[in-house]
């Protein structure tokens, strides 16, 4: 069996013994950096499936780390920070970062992260139709079923629910789904998403008040599963 | 007539002591002008020293030059009081200079007459030097005594933290070592059931490590004073959901949040508003019996998005309200678990958002906290209905 090949760039010894453990006993095989630079050489020489990258390097801040390797590197780099730093987070996420995890995380979530990520590798636009739990979204007929039965979206809704859709599982900040849906030069007008996504929960979420579908991610954005 | 110099003597006597005593008791504002930058400082005291001159000169011919020698010592002390040391020796030597130049005779000659007077010169000069290094070390002793006054209380403070911290942390780490000893060492005797007990401790261990970490970062990004909000459009239905559901999963209280169809959405700080209303229900739960009800409201209220958390417990004891949002402070007699910083975080998270907390008791019992956070507002939620 060919297994995927992650690389962790990480400076903390615990971090990184932890992950490799998750990791290999998940049937991943783990490259380890302990540096940034080390990262950047080993990634290039060996480009990995996935990129484990955490956001306090010694040497390099991650987020430089991060520009650097998305100047050819276009598989899936998932962003390790602490808890408390939303803005680091939205920076790493607008400059490429495909999704982020804040230390202490739990392996269950971790593993779902790594599966997402490196699903979009293999299959970034390919399907049509998109599943999570009772919802089934057909991008090419541009209809929502939620248990077997059609959805009546407005076609806002509708565009950002396909825009989630294409992006399952992955977090998307604000202000990426704004400039994607009503363009540039809306990029601050959260309150329309506010209202968009509340009225999407109506339609889509069993309990629209602890919705499971489209989650808000504090101080960042949104993350459909 | 002739001022006699006997009686303003008798006067200087009284009134320096008083410029001691109102000096001393830093409470008038009027006398702390230390913070004055030191080219005012100079400035004024030179120009206090010709004022006083000025004043005497044009009195030249009531009162003798003895007396103004008096006068001038009067206004260097005064001037002792006010200012830095060497604007004050400015003003000392400035003074004997003109009292040399305009007083003694000769008039108008550094030049002295007689013997006697060049002593008093001499004399004046030296008093005049001395009264300034005097005070400016009364001063200055004053100042080592704040500043140890000071250094106390803040080691008092940090005494208290770590006394409440250090239990809060140990706790859990001494959990935590306990279970992986137990785990490592004895696994055959320990049964598979209890090992499983262990392993559910750790986590609990190290999810309260997690959070009594979390609010002694809050509490320091608040002392540190670099905590900037980031307002942006809340959903304060959506965010006291995710408190309730996500954040706060609690099945020994009731909680109970009535949601407000009608509520705009505010532009405050979501994640400082998350953990103020974290916290407050925290502090419900940890305070009041197992089985008490917790009501949740959110309102628009003058400008301001208002958030009201009442139990039904016991209460809070009128005197200790005041004191209920100071750093570490715990009620008395409760039970463990909780460092004392929950309700300070409350309070600074709501002022760094220019809001404010306040705490008082139910009439049918209880305790209700009213949080209110000024704040713009969008009604554009309720305008649009498909």
């Amino acid at each position: 069996m060919n297994r995927a090949e992650i690389l962790i760039i990480d400076d903390e010894p615990q971090i990184r013994k932890l992950l490799e453990i998750t990791l290999e006993s998940n049937g991943y095989k783990v490259l380890q950096a302990e540096t940034g630079r080390e990262g950047v050489i080993q990634a290039a020489s060996h480009p990995p499936e996935l990129i484990l990258l955490d956001i306090g390097l010694p040497d390099k801040s991650g987020h430089e780390i991060l520009k650097e390797l998305r100047e050819w590197y276009n598989k899936a780099i998932i962003i390790l920070s602490v808890q408390n730093s939303e803005t680091d987070i939205v920076k790493a996420l607008d400059n490429g970062a495909t999704d982020y995890l804040s230390k202490p995380f739990r392996t269950a979530e971790l593993l779902a992260r790594i599966r997402s990520a490196i699903r979009r590798n293999e299959t970034s636009n390919k399907n049509t139709v998109v599943e999570a739990g009772d919802l089934q979204i057909d991008l090419a007929a541009r209809s929502v079923r939620k248990n077997g039965e059609l959805l009546k979206l407005t076609s806002t809704e509708y565009n950002i629910l396909s825009l989630f859709a294409r992006n399952e599982g992955r977090v998307l900040t604000h202000h990426f789904i704004l400039k994607e849906i009503w363009g540039v030069g809306y990029q601050t007008e959260t309150q329309y998403l506010r209202v968009f996504v509340g009225s999407l929960r109506k339609k889509i979420e069993e309990n629209p008040d602890n919705p499971r579908h489209i989650v808000t991610e504090s101080g960042v954005g949104y993350r459909f599963q | 007539m002739v001022v006699n110099s006997g009686y303003s003597l008798q006067i200087l006597y009284i009134l320096i002591p008083i410029f001691m005593i109102v000096n001393k008791s830093r409470n008038v504002k009027l006398f702390s002008t230390g913070k004055l930058s030191p080219k005012i400082q100079y400035f004024l005291s030179a120009l206090t020293v010709v004022i006083v001159s000025l004043v005497c000169f044009s009195f030249k011919n009531l009162l003798d030059y003895k007396i103004v020698a008096l006068l001038l010592l009067m206004t260097v002390s005064v001037v002792a009081m006010l200012f830095e040391i060497l604007p004050v020796l400015l003003a000392a030597v400035l003074s004997a200079i003109i009292w040399n130049f305009f007083f003694i005779p000769p008039l108008y000659t550094f030049e002295i007459g007689n013997a006697e007077d060049v002593l008093m010169f001499l004399l004046y000069f030296l008093i005049a030097l001395v009264n300034a290094v005097l005070t400016f070390k009364i001063r200055e002793a004053e100042k080592k005594a704040r500043f140890k006054e000071e250094k106390e209380n803040e080691l008092r403070l940090y005494n208290t933290l770590l006394n409440s911290l250090s239990h809060e942390l140990r706790t859990p780490i001494a959990t935590i070592l306990g279970s992986v000893d137990m785990l490592k060492g004895n696994v055959p005797k320990v049964s598979a059931e209890n090992q499983m007990e262990l392993l559910k401790e750790i986590g609990i261990a190290a999810d309260r490590l997690d959070r009594q970490v979390e609010n002694i970062l809050n509490m320091s990004r608040l002392e540190s004073g670099t905590l900037r909000p980031v307002t942006d459009w809340t959903d304060m239905n959506e965010l006291v959901h995710r408190v309730i559901y996500k954040v706060f999963p609690c099945n020994t209280h009731q909680l109970v949040f009535q949601q407000n169809e009608n509520l705009p959405l505010f532009k405050i700080d979501a994640g400082l508003t998350e953990e103020i209303v974290y916290n407050l229900l925290q502090n419900a739960v940890q305070y009041t019996p197992s089985g008490s009800r917790i009501d949740i409201e959110v309102k628009h209220e003058s400008e301001s998005c208002v958030i009201i958390i009442s139990d039904n417990g016991n209460g809070f004891p009128a005197t200790e309200i005041p004191l209920a949002f100071d750093k570490f402070y715990r009620l008395p007699n409760t039970k463990t678990g909780g460092s004392g910083l929950g309700l300070s975080i409350v309070k600074g998270f709501a002022e760094a958002q220019k809001g404010r907390v306040t705490l008082g008791n139910n009439t049918t019992g209880g305790a209700t906290f009213t949080v209110e956070i000024p704040a713009e507002t969008s009604y554009l939620n309720n305008l649009k209905n498909e």
